[in-house]
Protein backbone atom coordinates (compact mmCIF):
# COMPACT_ATOMS: atom_id res chain seq x y z
CA UNK A 1 0.00 0.00 0.00
CA UNK A 2 1.53 3.31 -0.32
CA UNK A 3 2.22 5.12 2.24
CA UNK A 4 -0.41 8.18 2.78
CA UNK A 5 -0.37 12.17 1.32
CA UNK A 6 0.08 12.93 5.38
CA UNK A 7 3.78 10.96 6.06
CA UNK A 8 5.19 13.23 3.20
CA UNK A 9 7.66 16.00 4.33
CA UNK A 10 7.38 19.83 3.59
CA UNK A 11 9.41 19.76 0.67
CA UNK A 12 8.07 16.44 -0.55
CA UNK A 13 3.94 17.81 -0.55
CA UNK A 14 5.67 21.29 -1.90
CA UNK A 15 6.70 19.34 -4.83
CA UNK A 16 3.59 17.50 -5.50
CA UNK A 17 1.73 20.80 -4.59
CA UNK A 18 3.85 22.78 -7.25
CA UNK A 19 3.78 19.84 -9.88
CA UNK A 20 -0.62 19.63 -9.56
CA UNK A 21 0.47 16.02 -8.47
CA UNK A 22 -1.90 16.81 -5.53
CA UNK A 23 -3.94 19.19 -3.53
CA UNK A 24 -4.03 21.10 -0.56
CA UNK A 25 -7.34 19.63 0.34
CA UNK A 26 -6.16 16.16 -0.24
CA UNK A 27 -3.34 16.58 1.61
CA UNK A 28 -5.80 17.98 4.57
CA UNK A 29 -8.33 15.44 4.18
CA UNK A 30 -5.34 12.96 4.99
CA UNK A 31 -4.11 14.32 7.80
CA UNK A 32 -7.62 14.91 9.28
CA UNK A 33 -8.08 11.46 8.66
CA UNK A 34 -5.17 10.52 10.63
CA UNK A 35 -6.11 12.59 13.56
CA UNK A 36 -9.50 11.44 13.94
CA UNK A 37 -7.81 7.70 14.14
CA UNK A 38 -5.03 9.10 16.56
CA UNK A 39 -7.35 9.85 19.70
CA UNK A 40 -5.26 7.34 21.68
CA UNK A 41 -2.30 9.89 21.57
CA UNK A 42 -3.89 12.81 22.80
CA UNK A 43 -2.16 15.14 20.63
CA UNK A 44 -4.93 17.03 18.94
CA UNK A 45 -6.74 18.70 21.37
CA UNK A 46 -8.96 21.36 19.54
CA UNK A 47 -9.52 20.10 15.91
CA UNK A 48 -10.50 22.91 13.87
CA UNK A 49 -11.39 20.91 9.99
CA UNK A 50 -13.70 23.89 8.35
CA UNK A 51 -10.88 26.35 9.14
CA UNK A 52 -8.34 23.80 7.63
CA UNK A 53 -10.48 22.50 4.32
CA UNK A 54 -11.19 26.32 3.76
CA UNK A 55 -7.09 27.28 3.55
CA UNK A 56 -6.58 24.26 1.59
CA UNK A 57 -9.40 25.65 -0.88
CA UNK A 58 -7.46 28.97 -0.85
CA UNK A 59 -4.09 27.25 -1.60
CA UNK A 60 -4.84 25.06 -4.13
CA UNK A 61 -6.39 28.45 -6.16
CA UNK A 62 -3.15 30.25 -4.85
CA UNK A 63 -1.22 27.84 -6.30
CA UNK A 64 -3.02 27.45 -9.63
CA UNK A 65 -1.43 31.27 -9.98
CA UNK A 66 1.85 29.32 -10.03
CA UNK A 67 2.98 32.14 -7.48
CA UNK A 68 2.37 29.90 -4.17
CA UNK A 69 5.24 30.12 -1.38
CA UNK A 70 6.81 26.98 0.39
CA UNK A 71 4.60 26.59 2.80
CA UNK A 72 1.42 27.64 1.45
CA UNK A 73 -0.73 24.26 1.50
CA UNK A 74 0.98 22.70 3.77
CA UNK A 75 -1.03 21.49 6.86
CA UNK A 76 -0.12 21.71 10.23
CA UNK A 77 -0.52 21.39 14.00
CA UNK A 78 -0.64 24.72 16.20
CA UNK A 79 0.47 24.79 20.04
CA UNK A 80 -1.93 25.54 21.90
CA UNK A 81 0.33 28.07 23.14
CA UNK A 82 -0.05 30.59 19.90
CA UNK A 83 -3.38 32.59 19.70
CA UNK A 84 -5.46 32.07 17.40
CA UNK A 85 -8.69 33.69 16.27
CA UNK A 86 -11.69 33.08 17.22
CA UNK A 87 -10.15 29.32 18.34
CA UNK A 88 -9.97 28.21 21.46
CA UNK A 89 -6.09 28.52 22.77
CA UNK A 90 -5.61 27.74 26.52
CA UNK A 91 -2.00 27.21 27.24
CA UNK A 92 -3.54 23.53 28.09
CA UNK A 93 -4.37 25.44 31.00
CA UNK A 94 -8.23 25.49 33.11
CA UNK A 95 -7.87 29.22 33.91
CA UNK A 96 -8.04 29.88 30.17
CA UNK A 97 -11.30 27.54 29.44
CA UNK A 98 -13.49 28.70 27.00
CA UNK A 99 -10.70 31.27 25.98
CA UNK A 100 -11.11 32.16 22.16
CA UNK A 101 -8.82 35.46 20.91
CA UNK A 102 -9.83 38.30 19.56
CA UNK A 103 -6.38 38.31 17.18
CA UNK A 104 -3.77 35.82 15.87
CA UNK A 105 -0.45 35.48 16.89
CA UNK A 106 2.38 36.71 14.62
CA UNK A 107 4.00 33.68 13.92
CA UNK A 108 0.96 31.91 12.73
CA UNK A 109 -0.28 35.09 10.99
CA UNK A 110 2.73 34.55 8.77
CA UNK A 111 2.20 31.52 8.54
CA UNK A 112 -1.41 31.47 7.34
CA UNK A 113 -0.03 34.43 4.85
CA UNK A 114 2.20 32.05 3.47
CA UNK A 115 -0.70 29.89 2.75
CA UNK A 116 -0.73 27.27 5.78
CA UNK A 117 -2.96 25.40 6.55
CA UNK A 118 -4.27 25.05 10.52
CA UNK A 119 -5.81 21.23 11.09
CA UNK A 120 -6.18 21.97 15.17
CA UNK A 121 -4.81 22.56 18.40
CA UNK A 122 -2.11 20.71 20.34
CA UNK A 123 -1.60 19.62 23.26
CA UNK A 124 1.15 20.94 25.63
CA UNK A 125 2.41 21.32 29.31
CA UNK A 126 0.39 23.71 31.03
CA UNK A 127 1.83 27.26 30.26
CA UNK A 128 4.70 25.28 28.85
CA UNK A 129 6.41 23.84 32.32
CA UNK A 130 6.91 20.59 32.39
CA UNK A 131 8.93 18.19 30.52
CA UNK A 132 6.55 15.15 30.18
CA UNK A 133 3.22 16.55 28.95
CA UNK A 134 2.13 15.47 32.36
CA UNK A 135 0.66 19.16 33.42
CA UNK A 136 -1.95 19.53 30.88
CA UNK A 137 -5.42 20.19 31.48
CA UNK A 138 -6.22 18.00 28.55
CA UNK A 139 -4.64 15.16 30.41
CA UNK A 140 -0.98 13.64 28.65
CA UNK A 141 0.18 12.84 25.64
CA UNK A 142 1.37 9.76 24.88
CA UNK A 143 4.56 9.27 22.61
CA UNK A 144 4.05 7.01 19.13
CA UNK A 145 7.22 5.63 20.14
CA UNK A 146 7.71 1.97 22.39
CA UNK A 147 9.93 -0.07 23.76
CA UNK A 148 9.58 -2.91 21.48
CA UNK A 149 7.12 -5.00 22.25
CA UNK A 150 6.02 -3.16 25.63
CA UNK A 151 3.34 -1.62 25.71
CA UNK A 152 4.17 1.11 28.36
CA UNK A 153 2.72 4.37 27.55
CA UNK A 154 6.22 6.90 27.43
CA UNK A 155 5.99 10.81 27.71
CA UNK A 156 6.90 12.25 24.05
CA UNK A 157 8.61 14.66 26.45
CA UNK A 158 7.27 18.80 26.68
CA UNK A 159 6.41 21.08 26.89
CA UNK A 160 6.21 20.73 22.96
CA UNK A 161 4.45 17.33 23.65
CA UNK A 162 1.49 17.21 21.99
CA UNK A 163 3.52 19.42 18.33
CA UNK A 164 6.38 16.22 19.03
CA UNK A 165 3.41 13.20 18.93
CA UNK A 166 1.64 14.71 16.13
CA UNK A 167 4.89 15.02 13.98
CA UNK A 168 5.98 11.57 14.59
CA UNK A 169 2.86 9.96 13.98
CA UNK A 170 2.22 11.81 10.97
CA UNK A 171 -0.73 13.56 12.11
CA UNK A 172 0.41 16.68 10.39
CA UNK A 173 3.15 17.67 7.94
CA UNK A 174 4.92 19.65 10.63
CA UNK A 175 4.10 21.57 13.68
CA UNK A 176 4.99 24.71 15.69
CA UNK A 177 6.87 24.38 19.17
CA UNK A 178 8.39 26.86 21.84
CA UNK A 179 11.10 26.82 23.33
CA UNK A 180 11.81 28.41 27.24
CA UNK A 181 14.00 25.83 28.29
CA UNK A 182 14.16 22.96 25.91
CA UNK A 183 10.74 22.48 25.16
CA UNK A 184 10.94 22.40 21.63
CA UNK A 185 14.45 20.12 21.63
CA UNK A 186 13.91 17.39 24.42
CA UNK A 187 10.82 16.38 22.46
CA UNK A 188 11.85 16.26 19.40
CA UNK A 189 14.26 14.11 20.75
CA UNK A 190 12.24 11.74 22.46
CA UNK A 191 10.14 11.25 19.37
CA UNK A 192 12.81 11.05 16.57
CA UNK A 193 11.85 13.96 14.66
CA UNK A 194 13.55 17.88 13.89
CA UNK A 195 12.85 20.59 16.29
CA UNK A 196 14.79 24.37 15.97
CA UNK A 197 14.77 26.98 18.35
CA UNK A 198 15.94 29.91 16.89
CA UNK A 199 18.10 33.10 18.34
CA UNK A 200 15.79 34.96 20.93
CA UNK A 201 14.21 37.76 18.89
CA UNK A 202 14.07 36.02 15.76
CA UNK A 203 10.32 34.59 15.89
CA UNK A 204 7.88 37.36 17.03
CA UNK A 205 6.47 36.28 20.72
CA UNK A 206 3.53 38.57 20.04
CA UNK A 207 0.31 36.64 20.66
CA UNK A 208 2.39 33.74 22.16
CA UNK A 209 1.38 32.84 25.56
CA UNK A 210 3.79 34.10 27.89
CA UNK A 211 5.77 32.16 30.33
CA UNK A 212 9.38 33.74 31.02
CA UNK A 213 9.65 36.10 28.10
CA UNK A 214 13.74 36.33 28.36
CA UNK A 215 13.80 32.96 27.11
CA UNK A 216 10.48 32.12 25.42
CA UNK A 217 10.80 31.47 21.18
CA UNK A 218 8.90 29.65 19.17
CA UNK A 219 10.63 27.48 16.28
CA UNK A 220 9.33 24.75 14.15
CA UNK A 221 9.13 20.60 14.92
CA UNK A 222 9.49 18.46 11.92
CA UNK A 223 10.30 15.41 10.11
CA UNK A 224 13.52 16.59 8.32
CA UNK A 225 16.39 19.19 8.66
CA UNK A 226 15.20 20.79 5.25
CA UNK A 227 11.50 21.26 6.50
CA UNK A 228 12.73 23.05 9.66
CA UNK A 229 14.76 25.14 7.44
CA UNK A 230 11.82 26.16 5.17
CA UNK A 231 9.51 26.61 7.80
CA UNK A 232 11.46 28.62 10.08
CA UNK A 233 12.10 31.04 7.25
CA UNK A 234 8.37 31.25 7.17
CA UNK A 235 7.22 31.90 10.54
CA UNK A 236 10.66 34.55 11.81
CA UNK A 237 10.00 38.41 10.74
CA UNK A 238 10.52 41.49 12.36
CA UNK A 239 7.42 42.75 14.34
CA UNK A 240 6.85 46.05 16.05
CA UNK A 241 4.37 44.40 18.13
CA UNK A 242 7.36 42.54 19.92
CA UNK A 243 9.97 44.96 21.39
CA UNK A 244 12.52 42.35 21.31
CA UNK A 245 12.06 40.84 17.65
CA UNK A 246 15.19 41.93 15.83
CA UNK A 247 15.03 44.20 12.47
CA UNK A 248 17.86 41.93 10.71
CA UNK A 249 16.57 40.39 7.34
CA UNK A 250 15.36 36.47 7.53
CA UNK A 251 17.73 34.75 5.20
CA UNK A 252 17.26 32.03 3.01
CA UNK A 253 17.58 29.44 5.48
CA UNK A 254 17.07 26.36 3.01
CA UNK A 255 19.64 27.60 0.80
CA UNK A 256 22.26 27.22 3.52
CA UNK A 257 22.01 23.68 3.41
CA UNK A 258 25.36 22.99 1.08
CA UNK A 259 26.36 19.77 2.93
CA UNK A 260 29.85 21.48 2.76
CA UNK A 261 31.14 21.87 6.88
CA UNK A 262 34.65 21.18 5.57
CA UNK A 263 37.28 23.03 7.87
CA UNK A 264 34.30 24.26 10.93
CA UNK A 265 35.01 24.25 13.91
CA UNK A 266 33.05 21.95 15.87
CA UNK A 267 33.23 22.60 19.78
CA UNK A 268 32.81 19.49 22.24
CA UNK A 269 32.02 20.49 25.91
CA UNK A 270 33.34 19.25 28.40
CA UNK A 271 31.32 19.94 31.16
CA UNK A 272 28.40 17.93 29.09
CA UNK A 273 29.97 14.80 30.19
CA UNK A 274 27.73 14.74 32.87
CA UNK A 275 28.10 12.05 35.85
CA UNK A 276 25.97 8.80 35.46
CA UNK A 277 25.19 9.97 32.06
CA UNK A 278 24.13 6.45 29.87
CA UNK A 279 26.73 4.72 28.11
CA UNK A 280 24.33 4.95 25.04
CA UNK A 281 24.19 8.95 25.04
CA UNK A 282 27.86 8.88 25.72
CA UNK A 283 28.30 6.67 22.51
CA UNK A 284 25.62 8.78 20.69
CA UNK A 285 27.92 11.62 21.39
CA UNK A 286 30.67 10.43 20.18
CA UNK A 287 28.85 8.96 16.54
CA UNK A 288 27.64 12.42 16.07
CA UNK A 289 31.33 13.31 16.89
CA UNK A 290 33.08 11.15 14.18
CA UNK A 291 30.02 12.00 11.46
CA UNK A 292 30.61 15.71 11.72
CA UNK A 293 34.59 14.82 11.19
CA UNK A 294 33.93 12.46 8.91
CA UNK A 295 32.46 15.48 6.80
CA UNK A 296 35.62 17.41 7.14
CA UNK A 297 34.88 19.69 10.41
CA UNK A 298 37.70 19.53 12.69
CA UNK A 299 36.73 18.78 16.55
CA UNK A 300 38.01 20.85 19.14
CA UNK A 301 37.58 20.25 22.93
CA UNK A 302 36.19 23.21 24.48
CA UNK A 303 35.15 23.96 27.96
CA UNK A 304 31.50 26.20 29.03
CA UNK A 305 32.80 26.19 33.23
CA UNK A 306 29.56 27.97 34.14
CA UNK A 307 27.44 24.87 32.50
CA UNK A 308 26.75 23.88 35.64
CA UNK A 309 24.81 26.77 36.88
CA UNK A 310 22.40 26.80 33.92
CA UNK A 311 19.63 25.05 35.50
CA UNK A 312 19.80 26.86 38.97
CA UNK A 313 19.56 30.04 37.47
CA UNK A 314 16.64 29.21 35.13
CA UNK A 315 14.69 28.19 38.18
CA UNK A 316 15.05 31.39 39.34
CA UNK A 317 14.66 33.05 36.44
CA UNK A 318 11.97 31.54 34.69
CA UNK A 319 9.60 31.87 37.60
CA UNK A 320 10.41 34.83 38.37
CA UNK A 321 9.15 35.99 35.04
CA UNK A 322 6.15 33.42 35.21
CA UNK A 323 4.91 34.74 38.21
CA UNK A 324 4.94 38.55 36.80
CA UNK A 325 3.33 37.27 33.25
CA UNK A 326 0.43 34.75 35.04
CA UNK A 327 -0.25 37.46 37.28
CA UNK A 328 -2.60 38.81 34.30
CA UNK A 329 -5.28 35.40 35.27
CA UNK A 330 -6.66 37.07 37.98
CA UNK A 331 -10.76 36.11 36.96
CA UNK A 332 -11.67 39.53 35.32
CA UNK A 333 -10.72 39.69 31.52
CA UNK A 334 -10.67 36.28 30.44
CA UNK A 335 -10.83 32.96 31.67
CA UNK A 336 -12.08 30.53 34.41
CA UNK A 337 -13.59 33.14 37.41
CA UNK A 338 -14.24 30.55 40.73
CA UNK A 339 -18.19 30.75 41.92
CA UNK A 340 -17.56 32.74 45.35
CA UNK A 341 -18.71 32.58 48.58
CA UNK A 342 -21.60 34.54 50.36
CA UNK A 343 -18.88 37.55 51.61
CA UNK A 344 -16.14 36.68 49.21
CA UNK A 345 -14.47 39.82 48.23
CA UNK A 346 -12.53 40.48 45.09
CA UNK A 347 -9.05 39.38 47.39
CA UNK A 348 -11.08 35.72 47.57
CA UNK A 349 -12.08 36.05 43.81
CA UNK A 350 -8.32 36.38 42.69
CA UNK A 351 -7.31 33.78 45.14
CA UNK A 352 -9.82 30.93 44.62
CA UNK A 353 -9.59 31.23 40.96
CA UNK A 354 -5.87 31.17 40.78
CA UNK A 355 -6.44 27.83 43.31
CA UNK A 356 -8.82 26.54 40.65
CA UNK A 357 -7.46 27.40 37.25
CA UNK A 358 -3.66 26.66 37.52
CA UNK A 359 -2.36 23.22 38.42
CA UNK A 360 0.05 22.00 40.61
CA UNK A 361 3.31 22.53 38.89
CA UNK A 362 2.14 26.12 37.85
CA UNK A 363 1.21 26.94 41.16
CA UNK A 364 4.47 26.35 42.33
CA UNK A 365 6.74 27.65 39.59
CA UNK A 366 4.24 30.99 40.63
CA UNK A 367 5.02 31.00 43.93
CA UNK A 368 8.87 30.16 43.78
CA UNK A 369 8.90 33.17 41.30
CA UNK A 370 6.99 35.37 44.27
CA UNK A 371 9.65 34.43 46.71
CA UNK A 372 12.56 34.82 44.76
CA UNK A 373 11.60 38.31 43.69
CA UNK A 374 10.10 39.53 47.40
CA UNK A 375 11.44 42.25 49.13
CA UNK A 376 14.52 40.58 50.68
CA UNK A 377 15.44 38.11 48.51
CA UNK A 378 15.46 40.18 45.23
CA UNK A 379 19.53 39.92 45.41
CA UNK A 380 19.90 36.85 46.71
CA UNK A 381 18.43 34.99 44.34
CA UNK A 382 17.28 37.29 40.91
CA UNK A 383 20.09 39.49 40.65
CA UNK A 384 22.61 36.46 41.31
CA UNK A 385 20.62 34.50 38.81
CA UNK A 386 20.50 36.98 36.27
CA UNK A 387 24.86 37.35 36.97
CA UNK A 388 25.35 33.75 36.42
CA UNK A 389 23.59 34.28 33.28
CA UNK A 390 26.02 36.60 31.80
CA UNK A 391 28.52 34.29 32.71
CA UNK A 392 26.93 31.91 31.23
CA UNK A 393 26.54 33.72 28.06
CA UNK A 394 30.48 35.13 27.93
CA UNK A 395 31.19 31.26 28.08
CA UNK A 396 29.41 30.85 24.62
CA UNK A 397 30.97 34.13 23.66
CA UNK A 398 34.39 32.75 24.36
CA UNK A 399 34.33 29.51 22.61
CA UNK A 400 32.73 31.45 19.66
CA UNK A 401 35.39 34.23 19.84
CA UNK A 402 37.68 30.95 19.58
CA UNK A 403 36.52 30.31 16.05
CA UNK A 404 33.85 27.26 17.04
CA UNK A 405 30.88 27.44 14.66
CA UNK A 406 28.94 25.16 15.89
CA UNK A 407 28.79 23.14 19.80
CA UNK A 408 27.59 19.49 19.44
CA UNK A 409 25.79 18.11 23.10
CA UNK A 410 23.32 15.26 23.29
CA UNK A 411 20.12 16.56 23.52
CA UNK A 412 18.51 14.71 26.23
CA UNK A 413 19.95 12.91 29.10
CA UNK A 414 17.70 9.54 28.61
CA UNK A 415 15.60 8.49 25.94
CA UNK A 416 11.61 8.63 26.74
CA UNK A 417 10.95 7.81 30.01
CA UNK A 418 7.11 6.11 30.89
CA UNK A 419 4.33 8.28 31.89
CA UNK A 420 3.92 8.49 35.88
CA UNK A 421 7.91 7.37 36.50
CA UNK A 422 8.42 10.36 37.21
CA UNK A 423 5.25 10.69 39.78
CA UNK A 424 6.95 10.76 43.20
CA UNK A 425 10.65 11.75 42.50
CA UNK A 426 10.99 15.36 43.60
CA UNK A 427 10.57 18.18 41.00
CA UNK A 428 14.25 18.72 40.84
CA UNK A 429 14.33 15.32 39.00
CA UNK A 430 12.19 16.54 36.72
CA UNK A 431 13.74 19.65 35.86
CA UNK A 432 17.22 18.09 35.10
CA UNK A 433 15.67 16.90 31.51
CA UNK A 434 16.53 20.39 30.52
CA UNK A 435 20.11 19.85 31.48
CA UNK A 436 21.77 19.96 27.79
CA UNK A 437 19.37 22.46 26.67
CA UNK A 438 18.97 25.19 28.66
CA UNK A 439 22.02 27.02 28.44
CA UNK A 440 21.47 27.78 24.59
CA UNK A 441 17.89 29.89 26.12
CA UNK A 442 19.99 31.58 29.06
CA UNK A 443 22.53 32.49 26.13
CA UNK A 444 19.93 33.44 23.62
CA UNK A 445 21.64 31.32 20.83
CA UNK A 446 20.21 29.36 18.04
CA UNK A 447 19.75 25.14 19.15
CA UNK A 448 18.58 22.47 17.05
CA UNK A 449 17.62 19.08 18.62
CA UNK A 450 18.55 16.14 15.58
CA UNK A 451 17.44 12.29 15.05
CA UNK A 452 20.97 10.44 15.06
CA UNK A 453 20.13 6.90 16.75
CA UNK A 454 18.12 4.51 18.90
CA UNK A 455 18.65 2.84 22.19
CA UNK A 456 19.01 -0.69 22.74
CA UNK A 457 14.81 -0.59 23.29
CA UNK A 458 14.46 1.26 20.25
CA UNK A 459 13.93 4.86 20.91
CA UNK A 460 15.21 7.21 19.31
CA UNK A 461 17.94 9.37 20.64
CA UNK A 462 18.80 12.93 19.85
CA UNK A 463 22.09 15.10 19.33
CA UNK A 464 22.00 18.62 19.95
CA UNK A 465 23.67 21.12 17.70
CA UNK A 466 24.14 25.41 19.06
CA UNK A 467 25.31 28.25 16.88
CA UNK A 468 26.52 31.40 16.95
CA UNK A 469 23.76 33.98 17.46
CA UNK A 470 21.87 35.06 14.13
CA UNK A 471 23.34 32.18 12.18
CA UNK A 472 20.87 29.55 11.84
CA UNK A 473 21.38 28.96 7.94
CA UNK A 474 24.67 27.78 9.19
CA UNK A 475 23.65 25.84 12.35
CA UNK A 476 20.98 24.69 9.70
CA UNK A 477 23.45 22.86 7.82
CA UNK A 478 25.48 21.36 10.34
CA UNK A 479 22.52 19.36 11.47
CA UNK A 480 21.91 18.81 8.02
CA UNK A 481 25.33 17.25 7.40
CA UNK A 482 24.68 14.99 10.71
CA UNK A 483 21.07 13.83 9.30
CA UNK A 484 22.78 12.85 6.59
CA UNK A 485 25.42 11.11 7.92
CA UNK A 486 23.48 9.44 10.72
CA UNK A 487 20.90 8.36 8.16
CA UNK A 488 17.37 7.62 10.32
CA UNK A 489 14.66 6.65 9.11
CA UNK A 490 13.12 5.09 11.91
CA UNK A 491 9.72 5.35 12.63
CA UNK A 492 7.58 4.44 15.20
CA UNK A 493 5.22 0.98 14.75
CA UNK A 494 1.84 1.82 14.19
CA UNK A 495 -0.22 0.91 17.60
CA UNK A 496 -3.03 3.63 17.91
CA UNK B 1 18.18 29.08 54.13
CA UNK B 2 14.95 27.34 55.38
CA UNK B 3 10.98 27.97 54.51
CA UNK B 4 8.76 26.78 57.76
CA UNK B 5 4.84 26.86 57.19
CA UNK B 6 4.32 30.43 58.06
CA UNK B 7 6.77 31.48 54.91
CA UNK B 8 4.70 29.18 52.65
CA UNK B 9 1.47 30.89 53.74
CA UNK B 10 3.14 34.60 53.38
CA UNK B 11 4.56 32.98 49.32
CA UNK B 12 0.71 31.75 48.77
CA UNK B 13 -1.09 34.93 49.93
CA UNK B 14 1.42 37.35 47.54
CA UNK B 15 0.98 35.18 44.66
CA UNK B 16 -2.80 35.53 45.45
CA UNK B 17 -3.31 31.61 45.34
CA UNK B 18 -5.57 29.69 47.87
CA UNK B 19 -3.81 27.04 49.61
CA UNK B 20 -5.36 24.57 51.98
CA UNK B 21 -4.14 25.03 55.57
CA UNK B 22 -3.46 21.16 55.25
CA UNK B 23 -1.36 22.00 52.31
CA UNK B 24 1.20 24.34 53.82
CA UNK B 25 3.72 21.90 55.26
CA UNK B 26 4.27 19.83 51.92
CA UNK B 27 4.33 23.05 50.09
CA UNK B 28 7.18 24.88 52.26
CA UNK B 29 9.22 20.91 52.34
CA UNK B 30 8.92 21.15 48.11
CA UNK B 31 9.90 25.16 48.12
CA UNK B 32 12.91 23.77 50.46
CA UNK B 33 14.03 21.09 47.61
CA UNK B 34 13.80 23.53 45.34
CA UNK B 35 15.41 26.27 46.66
CA UNK B 36 18.02 23.90 47.96
CA UNK B 37 18.75 23.05 44.11
CA UNK B 38 19.44 27.05 43.40
CA UNK B 39 21.27 27.49 46.61
CA UNK B 40 24.72 26.21 44.28
CA UNK B 41 24.90 29.88 42.50
CA UNK B 42 26.19 30.82 45.84
CA UNK B 43 29.34 29.06 44.88
CA UNK B 44 30.07 31.18 41.74
CA UNK B 45 32.36 33.91 41.82
CA UNK B 46 30.05 37.42 40.62
CA UNK B 47 32.07 40.22 41.36
CA UNK B 48 31.97 42.47 38.86
CA UNK B 49 29.52 40.71 37.11
CA UNK B 50 26.51 42.90 36.21
CA UNK B 51 23.04 41.35 35.67
CA UNK B 52 21.99 40.60 32.73
CA UNK B 53 19.19 42.70 31.18
CA UNK B 54 18.68 42.07 27.66
CA UNK B 55 20.43 38.36 25.92
CA UNK B 56 21.52 39.83 22.48
CA UNK B 57 23.20 43.55 22.46
CA UNK B 58 20.25 45.78 21.20
CA UNK B 59 17.98 48.90 22.74
CA UNK B 60 14.67 48.39 22.68
CA UNK B 61 12.85 49.81 19.65
CA UNK B 62 10.56 52.75 21.02
CA UNK B 63 7.25 53.58 19.03
CA UNK B 64 5.79 57.09 18.26
CA UNK B 65 3.45 57.46 21.50
CA UNK B 66 0.15 57.91 19.02
CA UNK B 67 -3.09 56.28 19.35
CA UNK B 68 -2.93 53.12 16.44
CA UNK B 69 -6.45 51.65 17.28
CA UNK B 70 -9.32 51.49 19.45
CA UNK B 71 -13.35 51.25 19.67
CA UNK B 72 -13.41 47.50 20.29
CA UNK B 73 -15.31 47.78 23.42
CA UNK B 74 -17.12 44.25 22.50
CA UNK B 75 -14.37 42.74 21.49
CA UNK B 76 -12.14 43.24 24.69
CA UNK B 77 -14.96 42.18 26.39
CA UNK B 78 -15.39 39.30 24.78
CA UNK B 79 -14.17 37.16 26.69
CA UNK B 80 -14.75 38.39 30.32
CA UNK B 81 -16.42 35.66 33.10
CA UNK B 82 -18.67 38.67 33.96
CA UNK B 83 -19.42 41.62 31.87
CA UNK B 84 -22.10 44.54 32.27
CA UNK B 85 -22.81 47.50 30.82
CA UNK B 86 -19.57 47.69 28.74
CA UNK B 87 -17.65 47.10 31.71
CA UNK B 88 -15.77 44.21 33.87
CA UNK B 89 -18.02 43.47 36.46
CA UNK B 90 -15.75 42.11 39.71
CA UNK B 91 -17.14 41.68 43.48
CA UNK B 92 -17.93 44.93 45.78
CA UNK B 93 -14.34 46.42 45.86
CA UNK B 94 -15.10 49.66 48.19
CA UNK B 95 -17.84 49.38 51.11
Amino acid sequence: MMAGLNTLTIAEAREKLRSGETTSVALTEACLEAIGAAGALNAFVHDTPQIALEQASAADARLKTGDAPSMCGIPLGIKDLFCTKGVPSQAASAILNGFRPEYESTVTQNLFDAGAVMLGKLNMDEFAMGSSNETSTYGNVVNPWRRGNDDTALTPGGSSGGSASAVAADLCLAATGTDTGGSIRQPAAFTGITGIKPTYGRCSRWGIVAFASSLDQAGPMTKTVRDAAIMLGTMCSHDPKDSTSTDLPVPDFEAALTGDVRGKKIGIPKEYRMEGMPAEIEKLWADGTAMMKDAGAEIVDISLPHTKYALPAYYVIAPAEASSNLARYDGVRYGHRAKLAQGDGITEMYEKTRAEGFGHEVQRRIMIGTYVLSAGFYDAYYNRARRVRALIKRDFDDVFEQGIDAVLTPATPSAAFGLGEMTDADPVQMYLNDVFTVTVNLAGLPGISVPAGLDKSGLPLGLQLIGRPWEEGALLNHAYVLEQAAGFVSKPGKWW
Amino acid sequence: MSIDTETARRVAKLARIRVEEQDLPALAQEFNTILGFIEQLNEVDIEGVEPMTSVTPMRLKRREDRVTDGHMQDKILSNAPDAREGFFAVPKVVE
